[in-house]
């Protein structure tokens, strides 16, 4: 196996001998002495091991508990210790931070200044949204966010600066093309695929459960591509979430607006759409949009590729229609949705998992629904379609009568469960308001506390 | 002067560096030891067997103790002895330390904790107040009953009667720094550096586990990250499992939670359950009223009996009430032990009575502010004889006599900074034109008592020297959590020697420099130890200034300090010069210094005395915005006044306020802790128990200080400030009940804390189609 090679606050370092599932953190914590890295949660939800990586497609803010050292070949890595200049001088955020008292207990606070500092260097202004992935305990956030606008305009500093050669070699553990991959992965079906490992890592990080064989596909860069196709865009298992949001932003605001509040940004610049849909898990939230917009997934075992409407992927919990060596490729997303709405429900508004997901896309000429998909997470075992919902408005006039008479329909769609982010009854009666919220957006109603001031 | 200016954090600029270093941040010797706890995976039971050997055979595995391998005291308890560090025999919860792993690396330490084959023979697990109370299970015997006046009768003749009950959740610290400790081996005995607020109480239990007297163990800290009440007892734990495998095995040894372990083993917030019972006039005046406040204590004693009691002192919180009748149950149940939290029962007991006010202006159909301000205690006049006075003396439910109330002129100069009447009308408007978002607008006060209940635990010491180049070693007995203590404190300490903040250098909290230290708690970090601090610096001055005086032929009196300077007769040197002389002099440039608070004096079983110095007030108007078809709901705007007194710095004052505030919010909204019926936490990370994020806070955030001075001759007659701003957060909790009102006739009766789920049910409840 080769090297893992990738550069660390400017310096190039390789990496042997280390399993594939050393988390960037514990290297940098336990074999580099680099402690300014803070493990807060060990799993991806509070940004306190917060990093600055660059590569090609440019410089992110990731969670470095729940990063595999193998993903980081050929890149190049910041931490706190060198977001420092040569001369001692502080990046303009960590000037910022102590002159508007944006510390107190200090220990979130190496991660936030590299968030702070990748969204200063990328010129993102949206700190709410910057930040959502980084949790602070003391200060209630005012300070942090008056020190991320201070520091927006300064000039970005040169010496971090990274320009990251492509390493010598191919990166280990990694196929390096989708043909690659395939072959590979027919003759170790029992295989673990890792994307962006925001999942996986916490079977490693909490489950503590010892991988079999492992390949890692961010070199697959074919994988990784949006493209045109007609009637859509046809989506790469390997496009993170971020760079989904950014591509939906203008045809699909309802999906990109979701995709805002998908976790936050240091798992969104990891995470794939892919991984999302591929884990089957019944609360994910992309699959409910994108069953609801009649999105299409691609599979591919060796030569054989097939497709399949999305929601025929999730055939109960913890199963999926995917056969021993198969993988998820690409997702096509289409055009024109009609009149899509996706509402996320969850305790907290940012970085949190949905308690229910309902996405909407109902069509309506002349005063009758002509067509109507609404999909929902968190209602059952998989991502599922309401069709017994659709089925009461489908043919209906578009009206607040059809709207209260399709609820009870709900109750034949769903059996949601109780946990702790819901009870059963909740949901069900959320799913149905959800409905009536979508009537009244319809109508202009003002519906969502997001776009209220004071 | 150094004090009253906003200077920044001391480490700051180590924060933002990744320079700071906490507990596991230290570059451990190679042959260092990693801890992990084996625990219990049922609420009650008899272990009937116990089977380790997969846990000593894992990789990596140097050794795995039981109860039974423990020398000495089995016990990390902060009260009754009752906390055994691993179980004996009997489990009493899930996340009950049963074995220790001692292992070459933390990983290690983790994956053999799991290992372990325990059967256990299973008892009936109580896990609810209402179990607890038909079991009689309870610490202390009967219930805590204190009165004053005729309750009963006051309610029974009064024209109205009000009652309520309602639960409020208890809250996870997430401190983001985890649970950790480090033990060196040491000649006659152990080094320890924990993460702690009580470093003395570390000190106490490690040395009573290693069988030794207290001066064979020395503890240190230089900081934390955060604390809350969380590290004031729950470290012992960790610190003496170190501490013990240094004395026994020779090992250093190092021992950090897992954030899951930490939220399942730790101790919590108590939750609470309040019942009141108000007769009230037609103006909302309370004649009487009756509280029953029943606390989840769980399984261990650990601080609960004062945090219930904290509760019962501010079951009055802002208002005088002249027939009152608190009765307190402290419930032993089998979950995690709850132990302190910012606030120590105040916010609950607090959350009682406002919550209470709500209530009986929607039953009278007042505007709930007109009613708080019925029932306020009276302004009293300040040293300088202000015009408003109280017409009679006025004490609180348990007999003290309140001196020093501002909340009158503090509200109305907030209501007017808030536009708070015109914001009302306008929110009332709003809420009729739009049908599905509802806004509500709320005004609640805050008054903090200040002091341990404890009277003893009211003292504080301080070590400080000046070296003859004129740097200044400071140290004391407080610890920095984030708080910014250290930082007042060195202001302190520059003002006493006239010198900038910057010869002062702060160092790590150690037992051996000033023993027999409080836990740094109840918000009286800067009061006690910048008291100590500066009698300790004010003693080296007047050595220096006696010294310098008489070598001028002068008189101390005509010796200044000031600017880094020291000014004698016409004659003037620097700070530095005037240490050298002192020390060519052969005088000592070292001192302690020692503080003991005045005026206190409790008797908490009677429920009478003077248990606080003096109290801190504040009041906060929150706006918020909620949906009817949801419940989801979001805080659109804050406005705060608090009183810090004279503050020592504002902006670090500011800082508390406002982090404080965000934190009761989060206690009362989205931080939801969920037992399934096992007795098992089900919200054990950040995946499940949700902190308020970045966009939580209020769009709109007005924060400002009171302008006054502590009536009492605190330090530089500020006030303290940890605590109290905490409940700035019940705010958020009325004014969403004051949203779920504007949604139908009947009261709303909501719950805490107010996810979406809960508004929703309030909704419902208000609009008469829910239960």
């Amino acid at each position: 196996m080769n090297d893992i090679a990738f550069l660390l606050n400017g310096t190039p370092v390789t990496v042997s001998g280390d399993s594939p599932t050393r988390t960037l953190l514990d290297w940098l914590r336990e074999g580099c002495g680099l402690t300014g890295t803070k493990e807060g949660c060990n799993e991806g939800d509070c940004g306190a091991c917060t990093v600055m990586v660059t590569d090609e497609q440019g410089t992110r803010a990731l969670n470095s508990c729940i990063l595999f050292l193998p993903q980081l070949h050929g890149k190049a890595v910041r931490t706190v210790e060198g977001l420092t200049g040569p001369k001692g001088e502080l990046h303009p955020v960590q000037a910022a931070m102590v002159e508007h008292h944006g510390s107190q207990c200090g220990f979130c606070t190496p991660g936030f200044v590299m968030s702070m500092a990748v969204a200063q260097k990328n010129g993102a202004t949206d700190h709410d949204d910057q930040l959502a992935g980084n949790l602070c305990r003391c200060t209630g956030y005012a300070p942090i966010i008056r020190a991320a606008e201070a520091a927006a305009k300064a000039p970005v500093p040169r010496w971090i600066d990274d320009a990251p050669e492509r390493a010598g070699g191919p990166a280990p553990y990694a196929p390096a093309s989708s043909d690659e991959l395939a072959a590979w992965y027919a003759t170790h079906p029992d295989a673990v695929l890792v994307a962006g490992a925001t999942d996986v890592g916490l079977w490693v990080t909490k489950q503590l459960r010892e991988l079999p064989e492992i390949a890692f596909l961010h070199a697959c860069r074919d994988l990784q591509e949006i493209e045109k196709v007609d009637g859509g865009w046809r989506v790469g298992a390997g496009v993170t979430i971020a760079t989904l949001r950014r591509a939906m932003e203008d045809p699909h605001p309802a999906l990109a607006e979701l995709l805002r509040r998908f976790a936050s940004e240091q798992v969104r610049g990891a995470a794939t759409i892919g991984g999302n849909i591929a884990n089957g898990s019944p609360i994910g939230d992309a699959p409910p949009a994108l069953i609801a917009m009649g999105a299409v997934l691609h599979l591919r075992m060796g030569h054989v590729r097939r497709k399949m409407a999305l929601e025929d992927f999730f055939l109960d919990y913890g199963k999926q229609d995917r056969a021993k060596g198969e993988f998820v490729t690409a997702v096509t997303i289409p055009e024109t949705v009609p009149a899509l709405a996706c509402y996320k429900l969850s305790k907290r508004f940012d970085q949190d998992i949905s308690a229910v997901c309902g996405c909407f896309s109902i069509a309506v000429e002349d005063g009758k629904v002509t067509r109507a998909r609404i999909a929902f997470g968190g209602m059952a075992g998989i991502p599922k379609r309401a069709t017994a919902v659709e089925a009461a408005l489908t043919g209906r006039d578009w009206t607040s009568a059809t709207v209260e008479a399709a609820l009870p329909a709900f109750a034949t769609d769903f059996t949601p469960m109780t946990d702790m982010r819901a009870s059963a009854s909740y949901r069900l009666e959320a799913a149905q308001n959800m409905l009536r919220r979508y009537f009244h957006e319809r109508e202009g109603s003002p519906v969502s506390v997001l776009e209220v001031t004071s | 002067m150094s004090v009253a200016k906003p200077i920044t954090h001391d480490s700051g600029q180590f924060h933002v560096t990744g320079v700071a270093r906490y507990i596991d941040d230290v570059p451990l010797p190679a042959n260092t030891a990693h801890l992990a706890f084996g625990l219990s995976t049922v609420a009650h039971g008899e272990i009937t067997s116990l089977d380790l050997s997969a846990v000593r055979s894992a990789p990596g595995v140097i050794a795995v103790w039981t109860a039974e391998d423990l020398p000495f005291a089995n016990d990390v308890s902060p009260s009754i002895h009752d906390e055994p560090l691993l179980a004996t025999g009997t489990v009493h919860y899930v996340g009950q330390p049963i074995f220790l792993v001692i292992a070459e690396s933390h990983l290690a330490a983790r994956k053999a904790a799991r290992l372990g084959k325990i059967e256990y023979r299973e008892l009936p697990a109580l896990l609810t107040v209402d179990q607890a109370m038909a079991a009689g299970s309870r610490f202390e015997g009967g219930p805590v009953i204190w009165t004053k006046g005729d309750a009963a009768k006051a309610i029974a003749d009064a024209p109205r009667v009000v009652e309520g009950r309602f639960e409020m959740g208890g809250q996870e610290h997430f401190y983001l720094e985890g649970q950790a400790a480090l033990a060196m081996p040491a000649e006659g005995g152990v080094i320890v550096q924990s993460s702690t607020q009580h470093p003395t109480e570390i000190q106490h239990k490690v040395a009573e586990a290693i069988g030794l007297p207290m001066n064979a163990v020395r503890v240190e800290i230089r900081r934390m990250g955060g604390g809350f009440g969380g590290k004031e007892s729950q470290g012992n734990a960790l610190a003496v499992s170190c501490a013990l495998v240094a004395r026994l095995l020779g090992r250093p040894a190092k021992m950090r939670y897992d954030r899951d372990d930490d939220m399942v083993i730790t101790g919590k917030r108590h939750d609470f359950r309040i019942e009141y019972r108000a007769g009230v006039d037609d103006t909302g005046r309370i004649l009487g009223i009756e509280f029953l406040q029943l606390a989840r204590c769980g399984w261990a004693m650990d601080l609960s009996l004062p945090v219930a009691d904290r509760a019962m002192l501010h079951s009055d919180n802002a208002y005088n009430l002249e027939h009152v009748r608190i009765e307190s149950h402290r419930l032993k149940t089998n979950t995690q032990s709850a132990t302190a939290y910012r606030g120590f029962g105040g916010p609950q007991g607090m959350l009682g009575i406002e919550r209470a006010m709500d209530h009986i202006a929607h039953q009278l159909g007042l505007e709930p502010l007109a009613v708080r301000k019925a029932n306020f205690y009276a302004d009293m006049p300040d040293a300088s004889g202000g015009s408003i006075s109280a017409k009679k003396k006025q004490t609180t439910p348990y007999h003290m006599e309140v001196e020093d109330f501002i909340l009158n002129g503090l509200v109305a100069k907030l209501e007017a900074s808030s536009a708070f009447a015109d914001r009302k009308a306008a929110i009332a408007k709003w809420n009729a034109e739009n049908a599905i978002l509802k806004k509500g607008l709320s005004l609640t006060p805050v008054k903090f008592g200040i002091s341990f209940t404890l009277t003893h635990l009211n003292q504080a010491g301080a070590l400080v020297h000046v070296y003859s180049d004129g740097s200044i070693h400071l140290n004391h007995g407080g610890t920095e959590m984030g708080q910014g203590l250290f930082r007042k404190v060195s202001q302190v300490a520059a003002a006493s020697f006239g010198v900038d903040v910057g010869a002062i250098a702060i160092t790590a909290t150690d037992t051996a420099k000033v023993p027999n230290t409080s836990a740094t708690a109840a918000s009286s970090g800067s009061d006690l130890n910048g008291m100590a601090v500066k009698a300790a610096c004010d003693t080296i001055r007047d050595r220096m200034a006696e010294f310098l005086a008489r070598e001028h032929q002068t008189v101390p009196a005509k010796v200044h300090f000031e600017e880094g300077k020291v000014f004698v007769g016409g004659d003037e040197m620097t700070f530095a010069e005037a240490a050298s002389r002192c020390y060519m002099g052969r005088v000592s440039l070292s001192s302690t210094g020692f503080y003991a608070t005045p005026k206190i004096t409790w008797d908490r079983v009677a429920g009478r005395g003077r248990p606080f110095y003096y109290f801190s007030y504040g009041a906060a108007v929150s706006e918020v915005v909620i949906d009817t078809l949801t419940g989801e709901n979001r805080i659109l705007r804050a406005d705060i006044l608090h009183d810090a007194g004279a503050s020592l710095n504002p902006a670090l004052d500011i800082g508390q306020v406002e982090g404080a505030y965000v934190q009761g919010a989060g206690w009362l909204t989205t931080e939801e802790l969920v037992w399934d019926d096992k007795g098992r936490l089900r919200t054990h990370a950040p995946s499940t128990y949700k902190i308020p994020a970045c966009s939580d806070r209020p769009r709109i955030f007005n924060v400002s200080l009171w302008d006054g001075e502590n009536r009492e001759d605190t330090i530089y007659r500020s006030k303290a400030v940890g605590e109290p701003p905490f409940m700035h957060g019940i705010s958020v909790f009325s004014a969403l009940s004051d949203a779920c009102a504007a949604c139908g006739p009947n009261y709303p009766d909501l719950q805490a804390p107010a996810t979406a789920e809960a508004v929703l049910a309030a909704v419902k409840r208000a609009r008469g189609t829910g239960q």
